[in-house]
């Protein structure tokens, strides 16, 4: 399998607080990955430098033979919007739009004309098992139906990596479990990579494999592919 | 495929089995691996020698012989005794295991009191068990409800032992400290 992004010596620090400290991982075409380790241990750092959030202090960020560290800011937004879906654990849909149009918000801010846009965002929807709440706003739904929103408007501009920061954090075992199905199961299907953060050992379960990450450095425990 | 020990009293399960009528042998072997028996079918031998037991005890009668095709199968039923003792065994709860004197736990002090790595003895341990709920998570996926809840309970003991795994890694130097004295 083709390694699609990677990274390589990250050095991050917010103010006298090492975060990463040589962090190093490398993601493969189509697979789920798990990055573990304890809290404070930098693994929401290092998906954030992964996915050209936050800027790592050295180190680089290769995605498909780019260095994401020396693209100019628009440069990675428009990589972020294209080619990249995220999924958090809280406040990531906008309040005021109805469910429906916080999924097809990506493809609206890509230049594709509404009805088309709503037209793909429903399937998303049904196939994330929400497509009943398409016009409510997310302050009318649960929390298991919000996430599974989130997963949708994540897979609807056909990403190649899907970023998941402790997406089931917020939920109970049996939605997050439902949650994490319906991700691993779409994203397989769809052929996208799915990098995702959590503590829990049940979510990282679903990944192929794990990449434990303490005190800022990250290791490959197990390759099951 | 990661193998599920149901640690559970066969007779009971037999006797349970039983409550909804007579049955021979081969039936209730079919009906306990149906319910229970997953990766681990019974044989007919423990069959059997659970039934004879069952019958000397007093908690299950012969009730007659079933005519077939093959050769003529014995019925059993339960007693009222054997419902008396199924009705203790539900209310009876199961001791709670403590688990105190751990395997993993051993292997830790020895690697350290041999200047061995015990991280990587934990990180051994947390990939094995990582794989086997990476098992038991696809079997789920692919599963019925009844497999579905026998994986949770494997998962979320798998998942205890991990998250001890992980607070003895970060707890490592103190432990160190403790049994260089």
């Amino acid at each position: 399998m083709t390694t699609l992004l990677s990274a390589e010596g990250l050095h991050k620090s917010f103010g006298k607080t090492s975060a990463l400290d040589g962090a190093g991982i490398a993601i493969r075409e189509g697979e789920v990955v798990a990055i573990m380790g304890p809290s404070g241990s930098g693994k929401s750092t290092l998906l954030h430098c992964l996915a050209g959030i936050l800027p790592p202090d050295s180190g680089t960020v290769t995605y498909r033979g780019q260095d994401l560290t020396a693209m100019t800011d628009n440069a990675r937004s428009e990589l972020r919007r294209t080619e990249f879906g995220f999924v958090f654990q809280f406040g990531q849909l906008v309040p005021e739009l109805t469910c429906l149009e916080n999924v097809a918000l990506p493809l609206r801010l890509s230049g594709m004309k509404r009805k088309d846009a709503e037209r793909a965002s429903r399937d998303w929807m049904e196939r994330l098992e929400v497509d009943t709440v398409a016009d409510q706003r997310p302050g009318e739904t649960s929390g298991g139906q919000g996430q599974r929103v989130a997963v949708a408007r994540a897979l609807v501009t056909a990403p190649k990596v899907v970023f998941a920061d402790e997406p089931t954090g917020a939920l109970d075992s049996l939605n997050g479990e439902r949650v994490m199905h319906l991700l691993t199961t779409a994203a397989r299907e769809t052929g996208a990579a799915v990098v995702l953060v959590t503590h829990e050992a049940r979510v990282a379960a679903y990944s192929d494999r794990e990449v434990v990450v303490r005190d800022g450095r990250s290791r490959d425990v197990e390759f099951v592919r | 495929m990661v193998c599920i020990v149901l640690l559970m009293s066969i007779g009971h399960a037999l006797l349970g089995l039983l409550e909804g009528g007579p049955r021979h042998g081969y039936d209730l072997k079919r009906a306990y691996d149906e319910r229970f028996g997953q990766d681990r079918p019974l044989h007919y031998g423990q069959v059997y020698s659970t039934l004879s037991r069952l019958l000397k005890n007093g908690l299950v009668s012969e009730a007659g012989v079933e005519a077939g095709d093959g050769p003529e199968r014995k019925r059993y039923a339960i007693t009222d005794a054997g419902v008396t003792d199924v009705e203790r065994w539900l209310g009876t709860p199961e001791k709670p295991e403590p688990y105190l004197q751990n395997t993993l736990y051993a292997k830790v002090v020895l690697a350290l009191l041999s200047g061995r790595s015990a991280t990587e003895v934990l990180d051994t341990q947390r990939a094995a068990h990582l794989r086997a709920m990476r098992d038991l998570t696809r079997r789920k996926v692919d599963g019925d409800l009844a497999d579905q809840l026998i994986c949770d309970f494997a998962l979320f003991h798998l998942e205890a032992d991990l998250r001890w795994l992980e607070l003895t890694a970060a707890r490592l130097d103190a432990l160190a400290e403790e049994v260089a004295r």
